[in-house]
Protein backbone atom coordinates (compact mmCIF):
# COMPACT_ATOMS: atom_id res chain seq x y z
CA UNK A 1 0.00 0.00 0.00
CA UNK A 2 1.79 3.44 -0.72
CA UNK A 3 0.63 6.56 0.28
CA UNK A 4 -1.89 6.93 -2.69
CA UNK A 5 -3.70 3.84 -2.05
CA UNK A 6 -4.43 4.49 1.29
CA UNK A 7 -5.35 8.16 0.37
CA UNK A 8 -7.44 6.89 -2.22
CA UNK A 9 -9.08 4.27 -0.02
CA UNK A 10 -9.65 6.50 3.01
CA UNK A 11 -11.27 9.10 0.58
CA UNK A 12 -13.75 6.46 -0.93
CA UNK A 13 -14.92 5.12 2.68
CA UNK A 14 -15.50 8.90 3.26
CA UNK A 15 -17.30 9.32 0.29
CA UNK A 16 -19.40 6.62 0.41
CA UNK A 17 -20.35 6.39 4.27
CA UNK A 18 -21.32 9.82 4.00
CA UNK A 19 -23.50 9.67 1.12
CA UNK A 20 -25.56 6.84 2.66
CA UNK A 21 -25.40 8.85 5.93
CA UNK A 22 -27.23 11.95 4.12
CA UNK A 23 -30.16 9.29 2.65
CA UNK A 24 -30.25 7.83 5.82
CA UNK A 25 -30.15 9.93 8.68
CA UNK A 26 -33.64 10.73 10.03
CA UNK A 27 -32.23 14.47 10.94
CA UNK A 28 -31.25 16.90 8.22
CA UNK A 29 -28.35 17.78 10.12
CA UNK A 30 -27.16 14.41 10.30
CA UNK A 31 -27.77 14.58 6.11
CA UNK A 32 -25.78 18.02 6.01
CA UNK A 33 -23.01 16.46 8.10
CA UNK A 34 -23.04 13.60 5.79
CA UNK A 35 -22.69 15.38 2.94
CA UNK A 36 -20.42 17.62 4.13
CA UNK A 37 -17.90 14.09 5.19
CA UNK A 38 -18.62 13.57 1.29
CA UNK A 39 -17.26 16.64 0.28
CA UNK A 40 -14.13 16.09 1.97
CA UNK A 41 -13.94 12.81 0.60
CA UNK A 42 -14.20 14.03 -2.80
CA UNK A 43 -11.73 16.90 -2.03
CA UNK A 44 -9.54 14.41 -0.82
CA UNK A 45 -9.89 12.35 -4.41
CA UNK A 46 -9.35 15.95 -6.03
CA UNK A 47 -5.86 16.14 -4.83
CA UNK A 48 -4.74 12.75 -5.17
CA UNK A 49 -5.92 13.15 -8.93
CA UNK A 50 -3.31 16.50 -9.16
CA UNK A 51 -6.44 19.30 -9.24
CA UNK A 52 -5.37 21.05 -6.49
CA UNK A 53 -7.41 24.11 -7.58
CA UNK A 54 -10.44 22.61 -7.45
CA UNK A 55 -9.76 20.77 -4.47
CA UNK A 56 -9.89 24.44 -2.95
CA UNK A 57 -12.67 25.80 -4.79
CA UNK A 58 -14.81 22.39 -3.16
CA UNK A 59 -13.77 23.00 0.68
CA UNK A 60 -14.38 27.00 -0.58
CA UNK A 61 -17.75 26.69 -2.29
CA UNK A 62 -19.18 23.25 -0.84
CA UNK A 63 -18.06 23.18 2.81
CA UNK A 64 -18.07 26.95 3.10
CA UNK A 65 -21.54 28.17 1.36
CA UNK A 66 -23.41 24.87 0.46
CA UNK A 67 -23.14 23.18 3.53
CA UNK A 68 -23.80 26.28 6.06
CA UNK A 69 -26.74 27.39 3.67
CA UNK A 70 -28.30 23.81 5.00
CA UNK A 71 -27.12 23.69 8.14
CA UNK A 72 -28.72 28.21 8.61
CA UNK A 73 -32.14 26.36 6.57
CA UNK A 74 -32.48 23.63 9.10
CA UNK A 75 -31.83 26.05 12.15
CA UNK A 76 -34.50 28.52 10.74
CA UNK A 77 -37.22 25.87 10.02
CA UNK A 78 -36.67 24.55 13.64
CA UNK A 79 -37.94 20.98 14.92
CA UNK A 80 -40.41 21.03 11.05
CA UNK A 81 -37.26 20.20 9.01
CA UNK A 82 -37.29 16.71 10.70
CA UNK A 83 -40.30 15.92 9.12
CA UNK A 84 -40.46 13.30 7.03
CA UNK A 85 -42.39 10.51 5.17
CA UNK A 86 -45.10 8.83 6.48
CA UNK A 87 -44.50 5.33 6.79
CA UNK A 88 -44.50 4.00 3.45
CA UNK A 89 -47.29 0.82 3.24
CA UNK A 90 -46.43 -0.38 -0.85
CA UNK A 91 -44.04 0.12 -3.18
CA UNK A 92 -44.84 3.54 -4.62
CA UNK A 93 -43.50 4.78 -8.56
CA UNK A 94 -40.55 6.39 -7.43
CA UNK A 95 -39.22 3.14 -5.33
CA UNK A 96 -39.77 0.86 -8.35
CA UNK A 97 -37.82 3.58 -10.24
CA UNK A 98 -35.58 3.49 -7.96
CA UNK A 99 -34.98 -0.37 -7.71
CA UNK A 100 -34.69 -0.44 -11.67
CA UNK A 101 -31.88 2.14 -11.51
CA UNK A 102 -30.15 0.10 -8.79
CA UNK A 103 -30.37 -2.91 -10.70
CA UNK A 104 -29.10 -1.27 -14.00
CA UNK A 105 -26.41 0.73 -12.32
CA UNK A 106 -24.82 -2.71 -10.46
CA UNK A 107 -25.19 -4.84 -13.82
CA UNK A 108 -23.34 -1.68 -15.75
CA UNK A 109 -20.36 -1.62 -12.64
CA UNK A 110 -20.41 -5.67 -13.15
CA UNK A 111 -19.88 -5.24 -16.72
CA UNK A 112 -17.15 -2.55 -15.91
CA UNK A 113 -15.15 -4.90 -13.65
CA UNK A 114 -15.44 -7.72 -15.91
CA UNK A 115 -14.11 -6.41 -19.01
CA UNK A 116 -10.74 -7.07 -18.08
CA UNK A 117 -8.25 -4.33 -19.36
CA UNK A 118 -7.62 -1.22 -16.86
CA UNK A 119 -6.92 2.30 -18.04
CA UNK A 120 -4.30 3.37 -16.56
CA UNK A 121 -3.62 7.11 -15.34
CA UNK A 122 -0.33 8.44 -17.81
CA UNK A 123 2.40 10.77 -16.68
CA UNK A 124 1.60 14.17 -16.33
CA UNK A 125 3.50 17.76 -15.24
CA UNK A 126 3.11 17.05 -11.85
CA UNK A 127 3.56 20.91 -11.25
CA UNK A 128 1.25 22.09 -13.95
CA UNK A 129 -1.37 19.98 -14.28
CA UNK A 130 -4.58 21.57 -11.63
CA UNK A 131 -2.62 24.25 -10.74
CA UNK A 132 -4.31 27.30 -10.38
CA UNK A 133 -2.38 29.24 -13.40
CA UNK A 134 -3.01 25.92 -15.98
CA UNK A 135 -6.86 25.60 -15.07
CA UNK A 136 -7.33 29.69 -14.82
CA UNK A 137 -5.56 30.20 -18.19
CA UNK A 138 -7.61 27.49 -19.28
CA UNK A 139 -11.24 29.00 -18.35
CA UNK A 140 -9.88 32.88 -19.26
CA UNK A 141 -8.85 32.23 -22.57
CA UNK A 142 -11.59 29.19 -23.74
CA UNK A 143 -13.95 29.88 -21.85
CA UNK A 144 -14.23 33.69 -20.79
CA UNK A 145 -17.94 34.15 -22.07
CA UNK A 146 -19.29 31.27 -20.02
CA UNK A 147 -17.45 32.42 -16.85
CA UNK A 148 -18.83 35.76 -17.55
CA UNK A 149 -22.11 34.19 -18.14
CA UNK A 150 -21.53 32.21 -14.50
CA UNK A 151 -20.72 35.64 -12.85
CA UNK A 152 -24.04 37.11 -14.28
CA UNK A 153 -25.98 33.74 -13.18
CA UNK A 154 -24.50 33.79 -9.52
CA UNK A 155 -25.77 37.46 -9.16
CA UNK A 156 -29.07 36.92 -10.69
CA UNK A 157 -29.66 34.02 -8.45
CA UNK A 158 -28.56 35.71 -4.89
CA UNK A 159 -30.77 38.41 -6.20
CA UNK A 160 -33.72 35.66 -6.70
CA UNK A 161 -32.79 33.77 -3.45
CA UNK A 162 -33.27 37.25 -1.69
CA UNK A 163 -36.25 37.95 -3.06
CA UNK A 164 -37.97 34.98 -2.68
CA UNK A 165 -36.75 34.26 0.88
CA UNK A 166 -38.08 37.94 2.13
CA UNK A 167 -41.45 38.19 0.29
CA UNK A 168 -44.57 36.60 2.30
CA UNK A 169 -46.67 33.98 0.35
CA UNK A 170 -50.11 35.67 1.01
CA UNK A 171 -47.74 38.86 -0.91
CA UNK A 172 -48.25 37.29 -4.05
CA UNK A 173 -52.42 38.28 -4.19
CA UNK A 174 -53.77 41.42 -4.30
CA UNK A 175 -54.35 43.21 -1.19
CA UNK A 176 -58.05 43.36 -1.32
CA UNK A 177 -59.31 40.80 1.17
CA UNK A 178 -60.28 37.79 -0.85
CA UNK A 179 -63.78 36.68 1.09
CA UNK A 180 -65.37 33.80 -1.20
CA UNK A 181 -63.73 30.96 -3.05
CA UNK A 182 -62.32 32.81 -5.73
CA UNK A 183 -63.29 29.74 -8.25
CA UNK A 184 -66.84 29.52 -7.09
CA UNK A 185 -67.25 33.19 -8.24
CA UNK A 186 -66.47 33.40 -11.56
CA UNK A 187 -68.39 34.11 -14.41
CA UNK A 188 -71.90 34.82 -12.08
CA UNK A 189 -71.82 38.78 -11.93
CA UNK A 190 -71.91 40.86 -8.70
CA UNK A 191 -72.87 39.09 -5.51
CA UNK A 192 -76.17 39.56 -4.62
CA UNK A 193 -75.56 39.90 -1.00
CA UNK A 194 -79.09 40.85 1.02
CA UNK A 195 -77.88 42.17 3.85
CA UNK A 196 -74.98 44.35 1.77
CA UNK A 197 -78.65 45.73 -0.59
CA UNK A 198 -80.49 46.13 2.15
CA UNK A 199 -77.62 48.50 3.98
CA UNK A 200 -77.17 50.35 0.48
CA UNK A 201 -80.91 50.74 0.19
CA UNK A 202 -80.95 52.18 3.55
CA UNK A 203 -78.22 54.34 3.33
CA UNK A 204 -79.53 55.82 -0.06
CA UNK B 1 -1.46 -2.39 -8.48
CA UNK B 2 -1.90 0.45 -7.01
CA UNK B 3 -5.03 1.42 -5.61
CA UNK B 4 -6.57 4.82 -7.12
CA UNK B 5 -4.27 4.56 -10.26
CA UNK B 6 -6.54 3.34 -12.66
CA UNK B 7 -9.65 5.08 -13.75
CA UNK B 8 -12.14 2.44 -13.46
CA UNK B 9 -11.96 2.77 -9.82
CA UNK B 10 -12.70 6.58 -9.55
CA UNK B 11 -15.83 5.77 -12.30
CA UNK B 12 -16.78 3.05 -10.11
CA UNK B 13 -16.91 5.13 -6.82
CA UNK B 14 -18.82 8.12 -8.69
CA UNK B 15 -21.27 5.52 -9.86
CA UNK B 16 -22.28 4.45 -6.31
CA UNK B 17 -22.20 8.18 -5.39
CA UNK B 18 -24.41 9.33 -8.32
CA UNK B 19 -26.91 6.16 -7.19
CA UNK B 20 -27.02 6.86 -3.96
CA UNK B 21 -28.13 10.06 -4.34
CA UNK B 22 -30.84 9.43 -7.48
CA UNK B 23 -32.27 6.84 -4.64
CA UNK B 24 -32.35 9.02 -2.01
CA UNK B 25 -33.69 12.26 -4.13
CA UNK B 26 -36.74 9.07 -5.45
CA UNK B 27 -36.97 7.54 -1.39
CA UNK B 28 -37.08 10.54 0.75
CA UNK B 29 -39.76 13.05 1.16
CA UNK B 30 -38.27 15.78 2.74
CA UNK B 31 -36.87 18.61 0.23
CA UNK B 32 -34.15 19.44 2.24
CA UNK B 33 -33.02 15.67 1.83
CA UNK B 34 -33.51 16.11 -1.77
CA UNK B 35 -31.66 18.75 -2.56
CA UNK B 36 -28.79 17.17 -0.59
CA UNK B 37 -29.03 14.00 -2.78
CA UNK B 38 -28.94 16.50 -6.30
CA UNK B 39 -25.75 17.73 -4.49
CA UNK B 40 -24.28 14.11 -4.41
CA UNK B 41 -25.02 13.60 -7.89
CA UNK B 42 -23.15 16.84 -8.86
CA UNK B 43 -20.23 15.71 -7.06
CA UNK B 44 -20.34 12.44 -8.20
CA UNK B 45 -20.18 13.94 -11.88
CA UNK B 46 -17.53 16.38 -11.01
CA UNK B 47 -15.14 13.43 -10.30
CA UNK B 48 -15.40 11.87 -13.43
CA UNK B 49 -14.89 15.11 -14.75
CA UNK B 50 -11.73 15.53 -13.20
CA UNK B 51 -10.54 11.92 -13.38
CA UNK B 52 -11.30 12.10 -17.25
CA UNK B 53 -8.85 14.55 -17.50
CA UNK B 54 -6.18 13.16 -15.18
CA UNK B 55 -6.80 10.00 -18.00
CA UNK B 56 -6.53 12.67 -20.98
CA UNK B 57 -4.09 15.30 -19.94
CA UNK B 58 -4.15 17.47 -22.69
CA UNK B 59 -5.61 20.02 -21.38
CA UNK B 60 -8.11 21.49 -18.74
CA UNK B 61 -11.39 21.30 -20.48
CA UNK B 62 -12.76 18.52 -17.42
CA UNK B 63 -11.56 21.20 -14.80
CA UNK B 64 -13.07 23.90 -16.20
CA UNK B 65 -16.21 21.86 -16.75
CA UNK B 66 -16.36 21.27 -13.16
CA UNK B 67 -15.46 24.45 -12.20
CA UNK B 68 -18.98 25.67 -13.67
CA UNK B 69 -20.89 22.65 -12.33
CA UNK B 70 -19.66 23.72 -9.14
CA UNK B 71 -20.64 27.53 -9.66
CA UNK B 72 -24.28 26.71 -11.08
CA UNK B 73 -24.31 24.15 -7.66
CA UNK B 74 -24.20 27.29 -5.74
CA UNK B 75 -26.79 29.16 -7.34
CA UNK B 76 -29.09 26.65 -7.57
CA UNK B 77 -29.06 25.73 -3.08
CA UNK B 78 -29.35 29.43 -2.96
CA UNK B 79 -33.03 29.30 -4.88
CA UNK B 80 -33.56 26.32 -4.03
CA UNK B 81 -33.32 26.49 -0.46
CA UNK B 82 -35.07 30.35 -0.94
CA UNK B 83 -37.94 27.97 -2.37
CA UNK B 84 -37.78 25.76 0.54
CA UNK B 85 -38.28 28.41 3.18
CA UNK B 86 -41.19 29.85 1.61
CA UNK B 87 -42.80 26.60 1.31
CA UNK B 88 -42.59 26.05 4.66
CA UNK B 89 -43.89 29.55 5.65
CA UNK B 90 -46.92 28.53 3.32
CA UNK B 91 -47.34 24.75 4.21
CA UNK B 92 -46.02 24.45 7.78
CA UNK B 93 -44.18 21.51 6.09
CA UNK B 94 -41.08 20.67 4.18
CA UNK B 95 -42.58 17.12 3.40
CA UNK B 96 -42.70 17.40 -0.64
CA UNK B 97 -45.80 15.47 -1.27
CA UNK B 98 -47.11 18.80 0.48
CA UNK B 99 -46.81 20.96 -2.62
CA UNK B 100 -49.54 20.02 -4.59
CA UNK B 101 -51.34 23.61 -4.71
CA UNK B 102 -51.29 22.88 -8.77
CA UNK B 103 -52.66 19.62 -8.49
CA UNK B 104 -55.80 19.75 -10.12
Amino acid sequence: MTPGSVLFAVCAALCLSGALLVVTAKNPIRSAMGLLTTIIGIAGLFLRLNAQFLAAMQILVYAGAVVILFVFVVMLLGPGAGADAKPLQRPSFSQLVAGGLVAFLGALAIGLIGNGDEHLFGPIDATTHGSVAAVGGRIFKQGLVPFELATALLLVAVVGAIAVARSRPSGLRPKAKVVENPTTRMFKGPVNRPGAAGAARENA
Amino acid sequence: MELGLVIEHYVLLATAIFAIGAIGFLMRRNVLVQLMSIELMLNSVNLTLVAFNRRFSGDMNGHMFAFFIIAVAAAEVAVGLAIVLQFYRLRGSVHSDEASSLRH
